[in-house]
C-alpha cells in the first residue's frame, strides 16, 4: 500500500515539473528586446479616454503625448516648436498667428489649421461635455461658448488658410504657448472624426494621429503597443521603433517586473516607484529624483466656525513638522512646501521666506491670538476633523499631522476618511474642516497654482476663501506683458495667501524613477510628462 | 424534471428582478457621483454629462430605464471609460476570467480530491498530517499573500514564470495556482471528512470483506458518494471563480472581469455596476441550478420534484 502512495507523490512531482518546464524561455524574452529599438513599460490602468479633448488623467496623457502633437511641444522642460514652424505674437499679446509646417496625419492627410480649429471648438462645444474645456478659456469667447452663451463662430480661433491659424485671446496670457503643448490643444483629424464620432475608442484605421508614434494596438485593460510613425515630420530624430505598454495596476507587481527585467522603466506616469522599493533602489544607487511642479496641501474650510479665524489657520499651518513628515512618513525625497508654488516652476526656484517649517513658537502665538478672537479659553476645546480620501499614505500623513497639532498646540484632531468620489463631493460642498488635496501644474506657470483662489466661486477653490486684493493682483498679472513685473505681482499675490492660510502647503512632490542601464534620455520633465520621442535605447 | 427546471427558471427571474431593484436603490443611496473630478468643470458641463447618461431624470424614470435595459441586456455606456459599452467590457473581460477560472477549478478539484483521498486513506497517519497541513495552509493563507510570494520566489528568484501579464499559457500558471490553492484546501477537507464517513458504511465494509484493494474501493465505491458535498460546493465556486478575482487580477495584471466589480463601484460607474451585478447573478444562479441537476445524475437516490408536492 505504501508503494502506491509514493507512486502518486512521484506523479504529482512530475506534473509540477512539466508545468514548470512550460514556463521556460521567459528570461530570454527580456533580453531580446534590448537588441531592437524597443522598450517595455507599464501604466497603472486602462486609459479612460484616448481622445485628446476628453482625457483628464495622467495615464491617458502618457499615451496621448506620444501619439499626438500640438503646435508646440516640450523638450527638457522648455517649450519648442512642433507643428507650428513659426509664430508671431501681436504687440498687445492678444493675437497669436501660427504658421504650420508640412506634416501628415497617419492616414496620409495633411495636418491643416482647420484641424486645430475643429478640435478646439469641439472641446468647447458644450454638447461634448469635455471636462477639461476650461483650459481653453484664455481664448476669446471660449468660456462663453462653452457655457452656451456664445456661438462657435465667436470663438477666437480661425484657420485663415490651410497653413495659418490665428488665435485671439481674451487678455494677454504669457503662458499661452505653454498651453498649446497641452493635450487638450492637440489637433484632431476633422474628416475622420466627423465621419466616425467614435474614432477614438479602438486602435485601427480611424485612430488617426500626427505624433512621433502610432497607436499600433490597444487591447482594453491589457496592453497598448506604439510603433514609430515613419511619416512624422521629425522621424529622423525618433530612436524607438516600438513601445510595449502593459497595464499593471499593482505597484508591487510593477516593482517585481522591473527587478525581473520585464520592464525597462518605472516612474510616473509609467506606474510609480512604490514606497517599499525606494530604499532598495537608493541602496543600489539607481533611484533618480527630479523636481515636479506639484504640491500636496491641506485645504481649510474658511466658512467653518473655528477655521474662519486666520490666526487659528496660521497656527495649524505653522505647527506642522514637514521635514519630519518627509523623513519618517512619505520618504519620497519630497521638499517641504513653504509657499504655494513649487520650486520646479520658473521664477520660484528660491524660497520666498513666508514662514519657517515647524515654527512652534510663532504657531503658539497665533493660536493664542486666535483663541482670544474666538473666545475660546483652552486649546483642548478646539476639535478639528482632518478629512482625506481612503488610502494608507494619506492616512499616515494625517496621523503624523494630528500628532504635531496635539503635541505642539494641544489641539485635538480626529481623522475622517471617505471614498474618492464621495470625498470630492464633500470638498466642493464645503462639508469638511481640513482636507488634503494634491495639485499638479498643467502648464509651467505659477498661475496654475494661484488661479484657483481668485474667487470663492472658483470650482477648484474648495475653501470658501477670497480676498479682493489677491484677486486684483492676479488680474493685473494677467494683463502685465513684462515678464519680470508679472512674476513680482504673482509673488505679491502668493504672499497674501501665505498670510491668511486658506491652505497649509505640506510638501512639493518629486518625480522618482528608475531605468535600466540601456535606456537613455528617459525622464519626466518638471510637469511630470515623458516624451518618448527623445528616448534612446542601446 | 422539466417542470422543476421551468419552476427554477421562474425563481431565477424573480430573484434577478429583486437584485436589479436592490442594486439600483443601493447605488442611488450611496453618496458620491461618477463625474466628481479633482479638477472642477463648470456646472453647465456637468448638466450635459448628466443629461447624456440620463441621470437628470427623476428616479422612477431611471429605474424604469434600468429595468428595460436589463431585459434587453443592454446596460449602456460606461461613465468612466468614454464610449465603451458595458456589454463590451463584459464581453472582453469574461472570456479571460473564464479561461483562468476553469484552469484554477481544474487544479483546485484535482488537488483537492487527491489530498482528500490521501488524508482519508491514511487517516491519522503521516500522509494525513501532511495533506491536512497543506489544506489548512491553503485555506488560511490569503491568495494575495500567496500571489506575492509566488511572484517573488517562482518568478523573480527562479525565473520559471513571468511576473505578470496575459500572453499565453505560461502567464496563467501562477494566477491559477493562487486562486486554486484556497479552494483545493476546502475541497480536500470536504473529501476527507465525507470519505471517512463513507468508510464506516456497510457497503464499504462489504467491499473490504470481499478483499478488494484500498484504491479499488475508493474509485469504484466510496468516492462517488463522498463527492456529494464537493458538488454542492462547486456551484457557487464556479460562479465565483469564472467571473474573476479582483485581487488576483490586480496583482497579476490580468484583463479579466473581476476588477470591474470593485472598480465600477469606487468609480460610481452606474452602468457598469448594474451590468456586472446582473451578469454575476445570472451566472451564480444557473451554476446552482446545474449543480442541482448534477445531483440526480451522480446520485440516483435524489429526485428533483416539480411544482405540486411539497
Amino acid at each position: 500500500m505504501k508503494k502506491k502512495f509514493w507512486l502518486l507523490l512521484a506523479a504529482l512531482l512530475t506534473l509540477t515539473l512539466v508545468l514548470a518546464a512550460c514556463g521556460g524561455g521567459n528570461k530570454d524574452e527580456g533580453k531580446k528586446s534590448s537588441g531592437k529599438k524597443e522598450i517595455n513599460l507599464v501604466i497603472p490602468s486602462e486609459p479612460p479616454s484616448l481622445h485628446p479633448g476628453l482625457a483628464t488623467d495622467t495615464t491617458s496623457s502618457a499615451i496621448l503625448d506620444n501619439v499626438f502633437e500640438g503646435l508646440m511641444t516640450r523638450k527638457d522642460g522648455e517649450i519648442v516648436n512642433a507643428l507650428a514652424e513659426d509664430y508671431t505674437i501681436s504687440d498687445d499679446q492678444l493675437t497669436y498667428t501660427f504658421k504650420l509646417r508640412d506634416a501628415k496625419w497617419s492616414n496620409g492627410d495633411p495636418v491643416t489649421a482647420h484641424d486645430f480649429e475643429y478640435a478646439w471648438k469641439w472641446v468647447l462645444n458644450p454638447e461634448n461635455a469635455s471636462e477639461y474645456a476650461s483650459i481653453l478659456y484664455p481664448i476669446k469667447n471660449a468660456e462663453a461658448y462653452n457655457k452656451g452663451e456664445a456661438k462657435a463662430d465667436d470663438v477666437g480661433v480661425k484657420a485663415e488658410d490651410d497653413k495659418t491659424l490665428v488665435v485671439t485671446l481674451d487678455q494677454p496670457t504669457p503662458y499661452f504657448l505653454e498651453l498649446t503643448a497641452f493635450k487638450t490643444y492637440y489637433p484632431v483629424n476633422k474628416n475622420v472624426a466627423e465621419k466616425n464620432p467614435k474614432w477614438y475608442t479602438e486602435a485601427g484605421e480611424d485612430y488617426v494621429t500626427n505624433g512621433p508614434f502610432l497607436l499600433d494596438s490597444w487591447n482594453h485593460n491589457k496592453d497598448i503597443t506604439l510603433k514609430k510613425n515613419p511619416d512624422y515630420w521629425d522621424a529622423d530624430n525618433v530612436a524607438l521603433e516600438k513601445v510595449n505598454i502593459t497595464m499593471v495596476e499593482s505597484e508591487q507587481t510593477a516593482t517585481t517586473m522591473f527587478d525581473n527585467g520585464e520592464i525597462d522603466f518605472l516612474g510616473s506616469p509609467f506606474q510609480t516607484v512604490s514606497l517599499d522599493a525606494i530604499d532598495q533602489y537608493k541602496k543600489e544607487g539607481i533611484l533618480n529624483i527630479e523636481d515636479y511642479a506639484a504640491i500636496y496641501w491641506y485645504k481649510f474650510n474658511t466658512t467653518d466656525e473655528i477655521l474662519k479665524n486666520k490666526n487659528i489657520r496660521k497656527a495649524l499651518a505653522l505647527a506642522i513638522d514637514r521635514q519630519g513628515l518627509i523623513d519618517n512618513v512619505t520618504k519620497g525625497e519630497q521638499k517641504p512646501a513653504l509657499g504655494m508654488v513649487p520650486a520646479a516652476i520658473k521664477g520660484f526656484e528660491k524660497d520666498r521666506g513666508y514662514f519657517k517649517d515647524n515654527d512652534v513658537e510663532e504657531a503658539k502665538k497665533a493660536l493664542e491670538q486666535g483663541m482670544k478672537e474666538l473666545g475660546i479659553s483652552k486649546p483642548e476645546d478646539i476639535n478639528i476633523k482632518i478629512s482625506f480620501n481612503t488610502s494608507e499614505a494619506h492616512s499616515a500623513i494625517a496621523q503624523f499631522i494630528q500628532e504635531n497639532w496635539r503635541k505642539n498646540l494641544g489641539i485635538n484632531a480626529t481623522l475622517d476618511n471617505s471614498e474618492w468620489q464621495v470625498y470630492l463631493d464633500k470638498l466642493s460642498n464645503l462639508d469638511y474642516q481640513v482636507g488634503r488635496l494634491g495639485w499638479i501644474a498643467d502648464y509651467n506657470d505659477a498661475y496654475s497654482f494661484l488661479e484657483q483662489f481668485d474667487s470663492a466661486d472658483n470650482g477648484n477653490n474648495d475653501t470658501g476663501w477670497e480676498n479682493p486684493e489677491y484677486t486684483k493682483l492676479l488680474r493685473e498679472a494677467n494683463k502685465q506683458t513684462d515678464e519680470e513685473k508679472r512674476l513680482e505681482l504673482l509673488k505679491q499675490a502668493e504672499a497674501i495667501i501665505m498670510e491668511e492660510f486658506p491652505v497649509a502647503p505640506i510638501y512639493y512632490y518629486t518625480s522618482l524613477y528608475v531605468a535600466k542601464d540601456h535606456v537613455k534620455n528617459m525622464k519626466p520633465d518638471n510637469l511630470g510628462n515623458i516624451y518618448l520621442k527623445y528616448v534612446e535605447v542601446e | 424534471m422539466l417542470k422543476y427546471i421551468i419552476k427554477r427558471i421562474i425563481h431565477i427571474l424573480i430573484a434577478l428582478f429583486l437584485i436589479v431593484t436592490a442594486t439600483f436603490f443601493l447605488m442611488k443611496a450611496a453618496p458620491g457621483n461618477p463625474f466628481a473630478n479633482e479638477r472642477d468643470f463648470p456646472p453647465e458641463i456637468e448638466a450635459n454629462l448628466n443629461a447624456k447618461y440620463g441621470l437628470d431624470n427623476p428616479w422612477y424614470i431611471q429605474y424604469k430605464d434600468y429595468l428595460i435595459n436589463t431585459l434587453k441586456f443592454d446596460f449602456g455606456e460606461s461613465m468612466k471609460y468614454k464610449e465603451r459599452s458595458t456589454n463590451d467590457i463584459i464581453a472582453e473581460g469574461f472570456p479571460v476570467s473564464l479561461a483562468l477560472g476553469l484552469e484554477a477549478m481544474l487544479i483546485a478539484v484535482g488537488l483537492g480530491i487527491l489530498f482528500g483521498i490521501i488524508a482519508a486513506l491514511y487517516h491519522n497517519r503521516f500522509p494525513d498530517y501532511i495533506a491536512t497541513t497543506i489544506a489548512v495552509l491553503g485555506i488560511s493563507v490569503p491568495s494575495f499573500v500567496l500571489a506575492g510570494l509566488m511572484q517573488y520566489f517562482i518568478s523573480l528568484k527562479l525565473g520559471l514564470f513571468p511576473v505578470a501579464g496575459w500572453n499565453g499559457f505560461k502567464y496563467t500558471v501562477l494566477p491559477a495556482l493562487a486562486i486554486a490553492l484556497t479552494h483545493a484546501g476546502y475541497i480536500a477537507k470536504l473529501v476527507r471528512s465525507s470519505m471517512l464517513e463513507e468508510n464506516h458504511s456497510e457497503y464499504v465494509k462489504l467491499a473490504r470483506a470481499k478483499g478488494l484493494g484500498k484504491w479499488t474501493i475508493v474509485f469504484k465505491h466510496t468516492l462517488r458518494n463522498a463527492l456529494m458535498p464537493v458538488i454542492t460546493y462547486l456551484g457557487p465556486l464556479t460562479a465565483g471563480v469564472v467571473t474573476g478575482s479582483f485581487i488576483i487580477e490586480q496583482i497579476f495584471a490580468i484583463p479579466g472581469l473581476g476588477r470591474h466589480f470593485v472598480q465600477s463601484i469606487t468609480n460610481r460607474d452606474y452602468t457598469v455596476i448594474m451590468g456586472t451585478t446582473v451578469f454575476y447573478a445570472i451566472i451564480l444562479m444557473f451554476a446552482v441550478l446545474i449543480v442541482d441537476i448534477l445531483y440526480t445524475i451522480i446520485d440516483p437516490r435524489i429526485k428533483l420534484k416539480g411544482g405540486g408536492r411539497k
